[in-house]
């Protein structure tokens, strides 16, 4: 069981990530995220989904995504080169003046933004990998226990241009 | 000129070869309805409910190849046709089905018989949509019909509100569409099948496994060539029956739960399993890690995703059964499987599939009736004991066809299809086989196949009790038959276990039924009487229910215990 990420672009419908997602209620598979915006052609949306699969159970997912109708494409981003973000807010409240200088040192650390600050409240602005999110929220969770909000988007991934070349993948081309 | 969605929707079925409707009216398809009353080349055919109204569609384009198409109203009309849209999704039948909608600007208001009944059958539609927009009308049909009937068949569901139907819009029915996501596979990757030949050459012990697949590509000629090439033996699914001849000299019998001992032990012991047109259903493999143990599987299927799904198999192929069948024949030679042809034999006369014979009218006797009785006909069949009988004894011959409910197993299909099997195939018999529990399921079409002059021949097997799940009950829950006895009435003893002389009498009386419908009823109780009740439903041109009644307590064997491997049989 690991984490593996795909691309899908799909018809920009009424519907379509009902049916999407209905595919992995329906058939138990594990959803870790899906992200979902148009693209350059406003007819067809992008999604990101990750998930938590074995080998087989992965091979029938993108198998079951690419029979559906409104599905035009489905890349298999795990093994291929990639830039991927997930944007993440964090509010900690309560915050004591030591905290707040501690969470600017996180901030510094981590390379996210204060975007936001108030009496004893502190806003994080963070554009990381999902990873790297998870191990903040890991750590802020335990500085800062019961005094924090998360909001995370999923991850968003495209194809990196340097090596993309062997990758690349034009739905117009299926 | 523009026209109105209905003048479009039905130029649109006219171009699309559609003599035949299932419909069913209701507040949101009246319009449709009215306009393809005025049009004399389409056959409107009127159901008695909905669930019936799909299975006869069912079974018209099962036993036409054409696609079947419904129009049933909003919200209780679209619900009613849910399960024969899962149907047919499992048994990739071609159908077209139209419900109407409230209108546009009251979707979403709960209104009177408003549901969104896209939503609700997104997981058992090849593809489903409402059309929002007039002038995307014609383009939608056009991609029902095209997803419906190509690649692996299936249900399409197309949901029209009525303003749509009301509203003027291009009048134009286009004659060809792109759909950029639906791309069915049209030719056959030609390495992987010599891989795959390869491997069946070099078999010592090879076998052919024929699914659905077959029969739905209509390959049948084909693959019995093919078969009397290369001399490799064949056992197929319940959906594959008839794939090759039944009376084939290299055509073991059905394997799975309740197939031929010979043949499940074939797949135990093949050494090469090439497999077309079938996706390893449970019912099939038993336990997967007990399944073909010593086979090298090669797998040919039209749907990509039903490869390597429950069995993972050495050599998958990606291809319609016609496609593949024909580039095997132009290298398929003969094997030596004589050695292996004559362990099967002996496996067979071990445990051969036969029913006793000394007291009293058996299932076998009445399939084997049927067999005899017709040299010619579509028989179908519905759920349950008499379903797995007639999987077991009904011969199928180029000149016969069989259609049953296999991946849905829905109760109350073999009636309505048996019908609507009739209303495409007016020149040939058609015979339904029949339970007491599953034929009452969808009685009411009686009517329907009186009134559209479509005779039926019911073999109505009767043991008042819902037999599938009483064999459970009678094998593995201490006798203690919960909701399966059809006569047991209100102060039957709590704990009963079984019929006994104080046991109330069974309703209905399926020959009074059969009169006051019109149709006719003979009941057989003896083995002698079964031919000359089967000539006589012959002879007559209205629905004719034989009630053959058998003993209550009768089995299916050989079975095999779910999740057990299929070697592991129940004989006896």
């Amino acid at each position: 069981m690991k984490n593996r990420w795909i691309a899908l672009y799909v018809e920009n419908q009424v519907g379509v990530l009902a049916k999407v997602s209905g595919l992995f209620s329906g058939k138990s598979y594990n959803l870790q995220s899906l992200t979902v915006g148009t693209t350059e052609d406003e007819t067809v949306s992008r999604m990101t989904i990750c998930v938590t699969s074995d080998d087989i159970t992965f091979e029938q997912i993108k198998k079951q995504l690419n029979r559906m109708v409104e599905v035009i494409k489905v890349i298999d981003l795990t093994n291929v080169p990639i830039h991927m973000k997930e944007i993440l807010f964090v509010k900690v409240r309560n915050c004591s003046v030591a905290d707040k200088t501690e969470l600017f040192q996180i901030a510094q650390t981590f390379q996210v933004e204060v975007s936001d600050i108030g009496e004893d409240s502190v806003l994080l602005e963070c554009m990381l990998t999902v990873r790297k999110n998870d191990e903040l929220i890991a750590l802020l969770n335990k500085r800062f226990h019961n005094n924090i909000s998360v909001v995370r988007g999923g991850g968003v991934a495209i194809e990196s241009i340097s090596t993309s070349e062997a990758g690349r993948t034009e739905y117009r081309k299926k | 000129m523009d026209i109105t969605g209905k003048k479009l929707f039905v130029k649109a079925l006219l171009e699309e070869g559609v003599d035949t409707v299932f419909a069913y009216p209701g507040g949101m398809v009246t319009d449709i309805l009215d306009e393809l009353y005025r049009t004399e080349s389409i056959d409107m055919i009127l159901p008695r409910h909905e669930q019936g109204l799909i299975h006869e569609a069912e079974g018209y384009a099962k036993s036409t190849g054409r696609v079947g198409v419904c129009i049933v109203t909003s919200g209780p009309g679209a619900t009613n046709i849910m399960t024969g849209l899962a149907d047919a999704h499992y048994d990739s039948i071609p159908l077209v089905c139209f419900t109407g909608q409230v209108p546009l600007n009251l979707i979403g208001n709960d209104a009177f018989q408003e549901v969104d009944i896209v939503g609700m059958t997104r997981s058992i539609t090849k593809y489903g949509v409402t059309v929002r927009d007039r002038k995307d009308l014609g383009r939608i049909i056009k991609m029902a019909f095209h997803i419906a009937r190509t690649g692996k068949p299936g249900p399409v569901l197309i949901d029209i509100p009525k303003d749509i139907q009301t509203s003027l819009g291009p009048a134009e029915y286009p004659e060809s569409v792109v759909i950029r996501g639906y791309k069915p596979n049209e030719s056959v990757h030609v390495g992987q099948l010599k891989k795959g030949y390869k491997l069946l050459k070099g078999a010592k012990r090879p076998l052919f496994l024929l699914g659905g697949g077959i029969n739905i590509a209509k390959a049948n000629e084909k693959m019995q060539k093919l078969v009397e090439q290369t001399h490799v033996p064949v056992v197929t699914t319940i959906m594959g029956k008839g794939a090759i001849p039944t009376d084939h000299p290299y055509y073991i019998g059905n394997s799975g739960m309740h197939g031929k001992y010979a043949a499940n032990i074939a797949v135990s012991k093949c050494d090469v399993l090439f497999s077309i047109g079938t996706r390893f259903n449970d019912r099939i493999t038993g336990d997967l890690n007990e399944f073909a143990p010593h086979a090298k599987i090669v797998h040919v299927d039209v749907d990509t995703a039903a490869i390597s799904r429950n069995v993972v198999v050495d050599v998958p192929i990606v291809a319609d059964a016609n496609l593949a069948i024909d580039k095997l024949l132009e290298w398929a030679e003969p094997q030596k499987t004589d050695k292996w042809m004559a362990e099967i034999a002996e496996w067979d006369q071990e445990n051969p599939l036969e029913m006793r014979r000394d007291k009293g009218m058996t299932p076998q006797m009445i399939m084997e009736g049927i067999n005899e009785a017709f040299e010619e006909a579509i028989i179908t069949t519905d759920v349950g004991q008499h379903q797995m009988w007639a999987a077991q004894y009904i011969e199928v011959t180029p000149k016969k066809q069989f259609i049953t409910s296999g991946g849905l197993g829905t109760m109350g299909f073999g009636f309505p299809a048996a019908v609507g099997a009739k209303i495409g195939n007016r020149e040939k018999p058609v015979v339904c086989i029949s339970g007491d529990g599953g034929m009452q399921m969808n009685i009411q079409e009686m009517a329907t196949s009186i009134v559209q002059d479509a005779p039926v021949i019911v073999c109505l097997l009767n043991n008042y009790y819902l037999g599938m799940v009483r064999q459970m009950q009678q094998l593995w829950y201490g006798k203690r038959y919960a909701v399966t006895c059809l006569r047991r009435r209100r102060g039957c003893p709590q704990g009963c276990k079984g019929p006994n002389e104080s046991c109330p009498p069974y309703v209905p009386d399926f020959l009074k039924l059969a009169e006051s419908y019109g149709a006719r009823g003979i009941r057989v109780l003896k083995e002698e009487e079964i031919a000359p009740a089967l000539e006589e439903a012959k002879k007559s041109n209205v629905t004719t229910i034989i009630e053959f009644m058998i003993a209550t307590d009768e089995l299916v064997l050989p079975m095999v215990k779910g999740g057990n491997p299929m070697s592991e049989m129940i004989l006896k």
